[in-house]
């Protein structure tokens, strides 16, 4: 063998050993993302499945001690506060979108999604203590409502940034073709072009909705928690995340099991909510 | 043919009650100019891409625009409904006069001028959301318009002069995307038709189509050019040939030469003209 050939199948060996090495360090990253995963839900299902009851979903927190009792009040008191915040960040992240996307030379436009994403990187703690010093301090206490702001910060960017990316894949063609029916512009942007992207825009949308489900910090210093029943968004109101920090930290053992449960809970709540958008949008594009 | 013959009857009973969406349409004479164009330019930040054109569009002819990639046939003919200020940084100078009115000038709204002049764009772009129905009377339904009985005249007057009322009658709800290439660039003929405008633009129309769609959209042409004035980019000469009645042809953003296309393309006046339509460059 020539001592070409053999240089030859030297680095051909080299190149089969990079191959094999890129190849096998990307399974394994690939590996430890799914095994966090699957141990999260392994990990909570073992230890809340077990204090999962009717009894459990249904009524109110029991003071600590007696045994029973459950988390309906947080569970509505979630539902509730994002519900609030929802109604708040969706116009607001998507009117924030169709305005840096469709004013491409607005400068401000560009400026306003750079803030947004500076917006996502900010500790939710922060945003909390930012919803204390902009609504709990001049409504004079703590309330759902405030929960709803500090949820809303948090929405807002998420959504913002998901539908500008979603109105992007709109192809000019799209818009071309509306303006050159005589439409206006306005119009185009509600008829055509949001109702293209509107897979993406609801994609986006659950995502943020499903991030501030499971969002605690931003309630310590707003929505407060209360054991009662609660529907007044004026008032202070249980929420499932701070239920499960306030039961996580103290040292009973039932609020522990309460506490685990509670995560599972949650966890399925999240899940369920991405299954089925994504379920319903795939029937969606088959039509 | 008598179902065609009640469809006449059906399109004349309504003309009265449309007049307050479009302008009703007066009957020019035949060689009556639609479009003057003067001293038109057109700068792309520093490129100028369309440079001093002066030209004039007769009604209820077609003209077409012909020259090589990048001669400014598109940017031209996208002046003519002021669609080009969609592209960000495109300037105009000159005057582009449809019946006498400056298309540029103070206080004239270029939502209006699109509702003259329409356009079908190089590929088929019906709105995927939108059955073929609601395509057709996008521009109406858009624009705010209710009356479900005129609506549904719309739809089948405009599908029959796009040629598609025949394969689509038994589907107008099926998604617009649904149809072929070719069907859905008559769709978009269609909706351009249906807003009634009095100069239909076409930028490539058939670039994306198979020689049967390319031939069927040639023949509507003809059809089309009785009720509307027709203004067409094409790539292709033999097309520039079979259709138009005048041709003008760009090169490097200027306008060489304009006239009859028959002479055109057959004694034309320049060289460069010669030397393009016999394929020795381009």
């Amino acid at each position: 063998m020539s001592a070409v050939n053999k240089a030859v199948s030297r680095r051909r060996f080299q190149r089969k050993i990079t191959e094999r090495l890129a190849v096998g360090g990307m399974f394994l990253c690939a590996g430890v993302t799914i095994f966090f995963l699957l141990t999260i839900l392994g990990y909570v299902l073992y230890h809340g499945a077990a204090a999962i009851n009717w009894e459990f979903l249904t009524s109110l927190p029991v003071p600590a001690g007696e045994s029973g009792g459950g988390i309906a009040n947080a569970l509505i008191g979630s539902i509730l506060v994002v519900a609030c915040a929802a109604a708040m960040a969706v116009p607001i992240g998507l009117g924030a979108a169709v305005f840096v996307n469709e004013f491409p030379t607005a400068r401000f436009g560009r400026f306003v999604r750079f803030l947004a994403e500076v917006l996502t990187g900010v500790p939710s703690i922060v945003v909390g203590l930012f919803a204390y010093a902009l609504v709990v301090r001049p409504m004079g206490g703590f309330s759902g409502f405030s929960g709803s702001v500090a949820y809303a910060f948090i929405m807002i960017p998420i959504i913002l940034i998901s539908a500008h990316e979603a109105f992007r894949l709109v192809p000019d063609s799209l818009r071309e073709a509306s303006l050159a029916l005589g439409i206006p512009k306005w119009r185009t942007i509600l008829s055509v072009v949001l109702p293209a992207s509107s897979s993406a825009l609801l994609t986006g949308v659950v995502l943020a909705v499903s991030r501030a489900l499971g969002e605690a910090a931003p309630m310590l210093f707003t929505a407060f928690g209360n054991p009662f029943w609660n529907l007044n968004l004026g008032k202070p109101i249980a929420t499932v995340p701070l239920l499960i920090y306030t039961y996580a930290t103290a040292p009973y053992e039932d609020w522990h099991r309460k506490a685990w449960a509670a995560s599972f809970v949650l966890l399925v709540v999240v899940l369920f909510t991405s299954v089925v958008t994504r379920a319903f949008l795939r029937g969606k594009s088959h039509e | 043919m008598n179902e065609n013959l009640a469809v006449d009857e059906e399109r004349d009973m309504s003309e009265p009650s449309l007049s307050e969406y479009s302008e009703p349409m007066d009957q020019p004479q035949p060689e009556e100019t639609r479009i003057e164009v003067q001293g038109l330019s057109v700068h792309y930040g520093k490129t100028k891409a369309v440079k001093n054109v002066s030209l004039s569009i007769k009604s209820r002819k077609v003209t077409a625009i012909i020259g090589p990639s990048g001669c400014g046939k598109s940017t031209f003919i996208r002046c003519l409904n002021r669609m080009h200020e969609v592209t960000p940084g495109a300037r105009v100078e000159g005057k582009v006069l449809l019946d006498g009115v400056d298309l540029y000038g103070p206080g004239t709204d270029p939502v209006e001028v699109r509702r003259k002049v329409g356009m079908v764009f190089q590929k088929p772009n019906p709105f995927p959301t939108m059955s073929i129905r609601d395509n057709v009377i996008a521009g109406f339904r858009l624009n705010g318009m209710r009356d479900r009985r005129l609506l549904e005249e719309k739809v089948e007057k405009s599908l029959h002069m796009a040629a598609l009322w025949d394969e689509v009658k038994d589907q107008l709800h099926q998604p617009g995307t649904s149809l072929s290439g070719g069907q859905q660039q008559r769709l978009c003929i269609a909706r351009a038709l249906a807003v009634e405008p009095e100069v239909l633009l076409m930028d490539e129309p058939c670039s994306a189509l198979d020689p049967i769609a390319t031939a069927k959209i040639e023949e509507l042409i003809h059809e089309l050019k009785e009720s509307v004035t027709i203004v067409i980019v094409t790539h292709n000469m033999q097309q520039a040939a079979r259709v138009s009645d005048f041709t003008a042809f760009f090169y490097m953003g200027e306008l060489v030469e304009f006239g009859v296309t028959s002479k055109i393309f057959t004694n034309p006046d320049k060289r460069q003209t010669e030397d393009y339509i016999t394929g020795r460059f381009g």
